[in-house]
């Protein structure tokens, strides 16, 4: 009971991805520098718990000890200072403090330098959601969520398109900003295959809380396997499947729900819902009829025309989406009475 | 208010400054220290109370994993002000400015600061400062966290502009009170008051000034360079215009992680008077504890790329800021073992200000010990933008500064009033703090360890535990901190008991004159002949030492 309350309930028993298995713990070690880093922090807190169990013990034992009796104060003693022991307990700390930081810079070394043989992720962040591209492979594209082989070092490439984020993978224990303008690393080694939250953990706005994915650690016949399927589903109709089913998974994959529903409320962005048609009142207090050649530009140039109510936040998807997806969505957007 | 001292002596009639003038001009145009020190400690106790209500919003909406209690945005704009108005209005001047005010000339045995209507402008530049702060609520809130970081405060709404030109007028008065205090110190202190004779407090609010000096322009010149970006296309900071993000993030740093000591180094100060006075034990390395806050003042301004372990800076710069942060936990621990080590053989008084003062070694101690964890960048990587940062920061800034401000607002207290408060109520404040906080703070750093985000409105339910038993905590605090405001405001009542000029029976000059003191502070200049911390209970027979 006490544990439960110290580390939450049972992820099982929630309806989101569980971080562990264990119930005593949240985040399992599920990359190769996870593990050690963990050494690391269990020894720095070892370190604090007896500092503080000697400091707050001292403070404790004097305040019973010298407690002022009720008939007037004692006599206290005149001692000012003490060369050696303020020596002493200067050296000794700033020692403990060396080795903290050596063995954490060691582990930051290798954190920071991806081996030569990594493969390659490029992830991109906007507002709010988190594009995974795999250079080696034609097409694949993911949308909030990363799949990444056990066993083998994987390079990520960050970069943003508006504001600063933070992808941060809690099991894999890295994280690095993904700064507008510029690229930056990082890389790690999964050693447990499973499903982990993926978070954003640089204030970015409205949807910052909802800026979470999922981060899948697979085997590698898996990997293979997931990462022509992600191809497979951003290319083309697949057979037996009509034009609108196929805009329904590139609205999907492409995260568009993370700010449009298609229940008629209204998030960052206006609901789809029964939108085909319609008539809308723009910023400008403008009106005009939502058709394929409104949709159309909205996905290239979203900001050309913004609906009253709203703000300009949507990021273009010019480069993310060809002709035959868009196509696809605007079938899609129809079939949403 | 009347006013009769504990010793009677020819100049007993003369009114005390409150009663000294009348009427409203009198206070808003004053260039007396106290009245100034009064109407600071009035306005930074306001936005406290604003502040931790903006808090309370916070938690109680965090009391389950869906937004459900206030929208995004306005969730935004509640952790925003909260941390603004904390960080600007209320921490910074808290100490120096309000109480510092009050206490400096009458530690020093002067009549007033060295430059009293410099004084004044401070405080309406400060008062200026707070307007423009408030008026982004006009401007439809202001929504980028109190670090303001860019693109992203460059291209949200329009009051991310006032909120930081309101950041950077409240920087001069920060300046203008720093330079009065640092000739104040040099220039106004008592005959026979030797530099190794000066009370701890006036240390820290030395070294505290310094540091307001020399860091405050940098945060001057960002906003500046902010503003030119804005109106006049310039880019620096904005990538869509050519400029690099990270290079505001360090000169955001390079001031307010020196801001941190401003924050917290008074804080010290305080101890130093509250631990020494209710134990009657002369401090434990006087030398030590002085230079350690003139060590902190320097080495603070090295540190700030700590800040920036996961933004992409070289890695190099990492590991040398991480070896230099390390390097400032040595002045701080040497602090607390002899705040520690001052207990040693003492009489321990258990009055409230030494229940908050006890209570601070602990808080203090915790979030000192966590910064360790921050300071070892590998795992920092992981910790980064995490709820452990939050809780290590409150432990620091509410567990170090707000505390020692309570115990201090406690011990003074009787020496602004005049008069006594409930002990028992003061007591009972105290213990609802001491559980509240550390319910409330002491549960973010598992949620941290695990993974939890700073500065999300809705999260993943696995987290909702902890969340529910840090909002509960935040309610005890509450509770406490408003126990805490009853007894001080009880006191102010006519009914409450006189205090004396000096019912702690302390040493510092500050108590060597009427409670509350005359206009002038004292009637005769003071000579100072011991240390501050010389009591007459110390054994001087030499058989113990």
């Amino acid at each position: 009971m006490i544990l439960n309350l110290l580390f939450g309930p049972d992820p099982a028993l929630l309806g989101t991805p569980p971080m562990s298995e264990s119930p005593f713990s949240l985040l399992p070690a599920a990359s190769a520098n996870a593990q050690e880093l963990d050494n690391v922090y269990i020894f720095v807190t070892v370190l604090c718990a007896i500092s503080f169990v000697l400091l707050i013990g001292a403070q404790i034992y004097f305040m019973v000890k010298y407690k002022k009796p009720a008939n007037g104060h004692n006599k206290t003693s005149p001692i000012t200072h003490n060369g050696k022991l303020e020596f002493w307990w200067s050296f000794i700390p700033a020692i403990l403090l060396v080795v903290c930081f050596a063995w954490g810079e060691v582990l930051y070394l290798d954190m920071v330098a991806p081996p030569a043989d990594a493969i390659n992720i490029r992830v991109t962040g906007q507002k709010w959601q988190w594009t995974v591209e795999y250079p080696d492979k034609a097409g694949a594209v993911l949308t909030d969520e990363i799949i990444v082989p056990v066993g083998t070092p994987v390079r990520i490439t960050l970069t943003s398109l508006d504001v600063i984020h933070s992808f941060y993978i809690p099991a894999f224990r890295q994280k690095k900003d993904a700064v507008p303008g510029r690229y930056t690393t990082m890389w790690f080694t999964a050693i447990k295959e499973g499903e982990y939250p993926l978070l954003c953990t640089e204030y970015c706005g409205d949807n910052h809380s909802m800026m979470i994915g999922k981060a899948w650690a697979v085997s590698p016949e898996e990997f293979t396997k997931r990462l022509e399927e992600a191809a497979r589903l951003e290319q083309k109709v697949d057979e037996g499947e009509t034009l609108a089913d196929f805009g329904r998974r590139v609205f999907e994959r492409g995260g568009c729900e993370s700010c449009h529903t298609i229940t008629g409320e209204a998030k960052t962005g206006p609901s789809l819902k029964g939108k085909y048609g319609a008539t809308e009142t723009l910023a400008d207090g403008s009106t005009l009829t939502i058709d394929d050649n409104y949709i159309r530009e909205s996905v290239l140039e979203p900001n050309a025309k913004i609906v009253q109510g709203f703000v300009p936040q949507m990021p273009s998807f010019a480069g993310r989406f060809d002709d035959k997806q868009i196509a696809a969505l605007i079938e899609y957007i129809k079939t949403l009475k | 208010m009347s006013q009769k001292p504990a010793h009677t002596d020819s100049h007993a009639e003369e009114p005390n400054f409150y009663r000294a003038k009348s009427g409203l001009m009198s206070w808003l145009f004053t260039v007396d220290h106290k009245r100034l020190g009064v109407m600071y400690l009035a306005s930074v106790l306001l936005f406290f109370l604003v502040a931790g209500i903006l808090a309370i919003a916070v938690r109680t909406e965090l009391f389950t994993p869906a937004q459900d209690f206030v929208s995004a945005s306005t969730y935004n704009q509640l952790f925003t002000l909260h941390g603004a108005i904390m960080v600007f209005l209320f921490i910074i001047p808290a100490t120096p400015a309000a109480l510092g005010n009050i206490l400096l000339p009458l530690m020093l045995g002067a009549k007033d600061v060295a430059f009293p209507r410099l004084n004044l402008l401070s405080f309406w530049v400060y008062s200026v400062a707070a307007v423009m702060l408030l008026c982004t609520l006009l401007l439809g809130g202001l929504d980028t966290g109190w670090t303001f970081y860019t693109p992203y405060s460059v291209q949200t709404g329009t009051a991310a502009t006032l909120a930081a030109l309101g950041v950077f007028v409240a920087g001069f008065s920060s300046i203008l009170t720093g330079v009065n205090f640092v000739v104040t110190v040099h220039k106004m202190r008592a005959p026979g008051q030797t530099w190794d004779r000066l009370p701890l407090f006036v240390w820290a609010i030395y070294a505290t000034a310094v540091i307001q000096i020399l860091a405050t322009p940098v945060l001057a010149i960002t906003v500046l360079l902010i503003a030119m970006e804005r109106f006049l296309g310039i880019g620096i900071f904005d990538p869509a215009m050519g400029g690099d993000p990270v290079l505001f993030q360090h000169f955001f740093w390079f001031y307010s992680h020196p801001a941190v000591y401003i924050m917290i180094l008074p804080g010290f100060g305080i101890i130093s008077e509250l631990i020494t006075v209710h134990s009657r034990k002369h401090i434990f390395g006087y030398k030590a504890i002085a230079l350690s806050s003139v060590a902190i003042a320097i080495i603070s301004f090295i540190v700030w790329g700590h800040h920036l372990f996961v933004s992409g800076q070289s890695e190099l710069a990492g590991i040398v800021f991480s070896f230099l942060t390390f390097a400032v936990a040595v002045p701080t621990a040497i602090k607390v073992f002899s705040w520690v080590a001052t207990l040693y053989k003492g009489s321990i008084v258990y009055n409230t200000p030494m229940w908050y003062a006890l209570m601070f070694l602990w808080t203090f101690t915790v979030g000192g010990l966590t910064g360790v964890y921050l300071a070892v960048i590998s795992v920092d990587i992981h910790l980064h933008d995490t709820y452990f940062v939050v809780a290590h920061f409150h432990y620091v800034m509410m567990g170090g500064l707000v505390v020692s401000f309570i115990g201090g607002l406690f011990h003074w207290w009787p020496k602004i009033t005049g008069r006594m408060y409930h002990e028992g109520l003061g007591k009972l404040s105290a213990l609802l703090v001491f559980i509240g906080f550390n319910i409330t703070f002491g549960t973010q750093f598992f949620l941290g360890h695990q993974g939890m985000p700073r500065r999300y409105f809705a999260y993943l339910p696995e987290y909702q535990t902890m969340h529910q038993v840090s909002t509960v905590g935040s309610w005890i605090l509450a509770v406490g901190l408003i126990t805490a405001a009853f007894a001080l405001a009880r006191a102010l009542s006519k009914s409450a008991p006189l205090a004396g000029r000096n019912p702690w029976e302390a040493i510092s000059l500050e108590w060597q004159t009427a409670s509350p003191p005359i206009e002038h502070n004292f009637h005769d200049t003071p000579h100072v002949t011991t240390s501050p911390y010389d009591f007459p209970e110390i054994d001087k027979s030499g058989a113990h030492h």
